[in-house]
Parts: structure tokens; C-alpha cells; sequence
């Protein structure tokens, strides 16, 4: 299965429409959509709104792939619990956000290594198809539960200082 | 030691579960913008508020009257946020009752500090970037929330 979220603040029906139409080429694999203001009728996925946080886990969990606005809860739930992920960030410019900020979190994101971006639905396309394929193959990279230790303790240093 | 923790429901919430173990051993409430995320916390005291942005003035100011009032009850030592705007009104209102602030600025705005950032910088008792290069005299970077 396949798990597509696009977060709660807006809609994105670029990646959506671009999910539906790869969906219809993946020989029947499920693929779950959590997206708001879908406006059109789709063909090869399921589309849920708003999921609370135990069913987002859960599907979350069974999911062998996750495909992601470029928000940085999704991105940091994958990397958590090592979920391969890909992300396409909103363009302000489409309305799909207020600004541009989605894509600074990507670049950053993706020249860290972290994870792979697709800018338009044919590059989506081009990296999902090539992760399924390799899927079980490569290592993906994992992040602890907590932030960095220096992060940690600089916050609760000064919290407990007079 | 008393915290309150407030962040919106989504990203920002996400950072701020994973500061956790900075507060452990206090006394910690969290404000959030969804009730169901009550549940992810249930060891500690949890509201919700409604969620607002800069684009609703109205519901932006029913916001502050709320954060205002579970703070004025609460009387913690010290606020800390992650995002976004009602997190920026529970730093204000502390510091309006001379609570210590912190704020915690989203590894999402890796170019520039966050609109929200920029205006919490003005005022707070401390200020994080996850960014090296966003850091400066007030200012600090002392790593990221993802480890």
C-alpha cells in the first residue's frame, strides 16, 4: 500500500490528480490519499480527509512507501520510523500555500540526503517507479525519536536556570 | 517547574513532541490547535484551542482571549513554541505576565526565520534556529529536532 498525505491546511490536487493517474499503473496496489478539496473524481485511489492521529499511525504503519507535501510532520514521521518517502513540495505560486517555504524545506531536506523531491507529476512519477522497484534493496536513512541532544540540553538549561 | 508547551497541530506539533526529553521531570501542559491530539499526551494536562492564521484577524484575537485566560490560570514559569501564530500569542501574553519565553523556530524555514520567527525575535527571553547559518548575536542554533 501506498500512503499519500498532504497534510491539513490546504488543498493539493496537483499531487493528487498526479497520484491517480500513477495509481492506475501500479497492477491494483491500494493507494491511500489523505487530502482535503478534491475536485474531481478519481479513478484509482482512495481519498480520506482528515484522519485522527491513531488512524494516521495505523496507515501510516502499514504503508510501504509514503508520498508527501513537503510538510515537515509527514517527512519527520518517515523518517522516524524509516518509512521511504517522497515529497513534492506546494507552490505558492499555484496557491497550493502562502508562500514558497515548502520548497526551501526541500532543498534543504534533499541536500541533507534525506529524501528524494519530485517537482512535477512527471518526476513523480520517474522516482516512484524507481524506488518500488528497489524498494527492499538500499538502506533508508533513520532518525532517532528525539531531537539532537545539544538542542535538547540548551533548551533545559536555560528552562531551569534562575 | 512548570511549562506550557504550545504548538499547532501538524508540523509543529511534531517538533515540539520531540523536545521532550528538555522538559523532563517538569510539570508540562500543552496547548494545541485539535483535541484529538490530547490523547498523544495523556500523561499531561492537554487544551485546544481553535486554530488561526494571519489571514483571519478576527479569529486570531478569539485565539489570544484564550490563550490569555488558560495562561493567566495556569501561572507557568516558562513558555515555549514551535509554531505557528497561536504559539506566537501564548509567547506575547507571556510575556506580558513576565512568564520566560522560548521560541523554537521550524527546521521549515531553513532561508530566513519563519514570519512568525521574525516577530517572536522582538520580544522573547530566547530564540533557536535549526539552521547554522540562520544563527546570530541573539540568535541560537544549537542543532535541529531531528537527532
Amino acid at each position: 500500500m501506498i500512503f499519500v498525505t498532504t497534510g491539513t491546511q490546504a488543498p493539493f490536487n496537483r499531487l493528487v490528480k498526479a497520484m491517480d493517474d500513477i495509481a492506475g499503473d501500479l497492477n491494483g496496489e491500494e493507494v491511500i490519499v489523505q487530502a482535503f478539496g478534491v475536485d474531481f473524481e478519481t479513478k484509482h485511489i482512495k481519498v480520506v480527509g482528515f484522519l485522527d492521529p491513531s488512524e494516521y499511525t495505523k496507515i501510516f504503519e502499514r504503508a510501504r512507501l509514503i508520498v508527501s507535501h513537503a510538510g515537515i510532520g509527514s517527512i519527520l514521521s518517515a523518517l522516524t520510523k524509516g518509512k521511504p518517502i517522497i515529497v513534492m513540495p506546494r507552490k505558492a505560486d499555484l496557491n497550493e500555500h502562502r508562500d514558497n517555504h515548502q520548497y526551501d524545506t526541500t532543498r534543504n531536506m534533499s541536500t541533507l540526503g534525506y529524501v528524494p523531491v519530485a517537482h512535477d507529476p512527471a518526476e513523480l512519477r520517474t522516482i516512484l517507479m524507481g524506488m518500488l522497484s528497489t524498494l527492499k534493496e538500499d538502506g533508508e536513512k533513520v532518525i532517532g525519536e528525539y531531537a539532537s541532544d545539544s538542542l535538547i540540553n540548551s533548551i533545559r538549561s536555560f528552562i531551569l536556570k534562575d | 517547574m512548570k511549562v506550557i508547551a504550545i504548538a499547532s497541530v501538524g508540523g509543529h506539533w511534531v517538533e515540539l513532541q520531540r523536545l521532550m526529553p528538555a522538559f523532563s521531570g517538569m510539570e508540562l501542559v500543552f496547548i494545541s490547535t485539535r483535541a484529538s491530539l490530547g490523547h498523544t499526551v495523556s500523561d499531561h494536562k492537554f487544551y485546544s484551542i481553535p486554530d488561526a492564521n494571519r489571514w483571519n484577524k478576527f479569529k486570531l484575537i478569539l485565539v489570544l482571549m484564550k490563550v490569555f485566560k488558560i495562561i493567566y490560570s495556569e501561572k507557568p514559569d516558562v513558555i515555549i513554541s514551535t509554531g505557528a501564530a497561536p504559539g506566537l500569542m501564548g509567547l506575547a501574553v507571556g510575556k506580558m505576565l513576565r512568564i520566560r519565553t522560548i521560541w523554537v523556530d521550524t527546521i521549515a524555514s531553513a532561508s530566513k526565520l519563519s514570519l512568525s520567527g521574525r516577530i517572536a525575535r522582538k520580544f522573547v527571553d530566547r530564540i533557536y534556529t535549526q539552521w547554522p547559518s540562520l544563527a546570530s548575536d541573539d540568535i541560537i542554533y544549537a542543532g535541529n529536532v531531528l537527532s
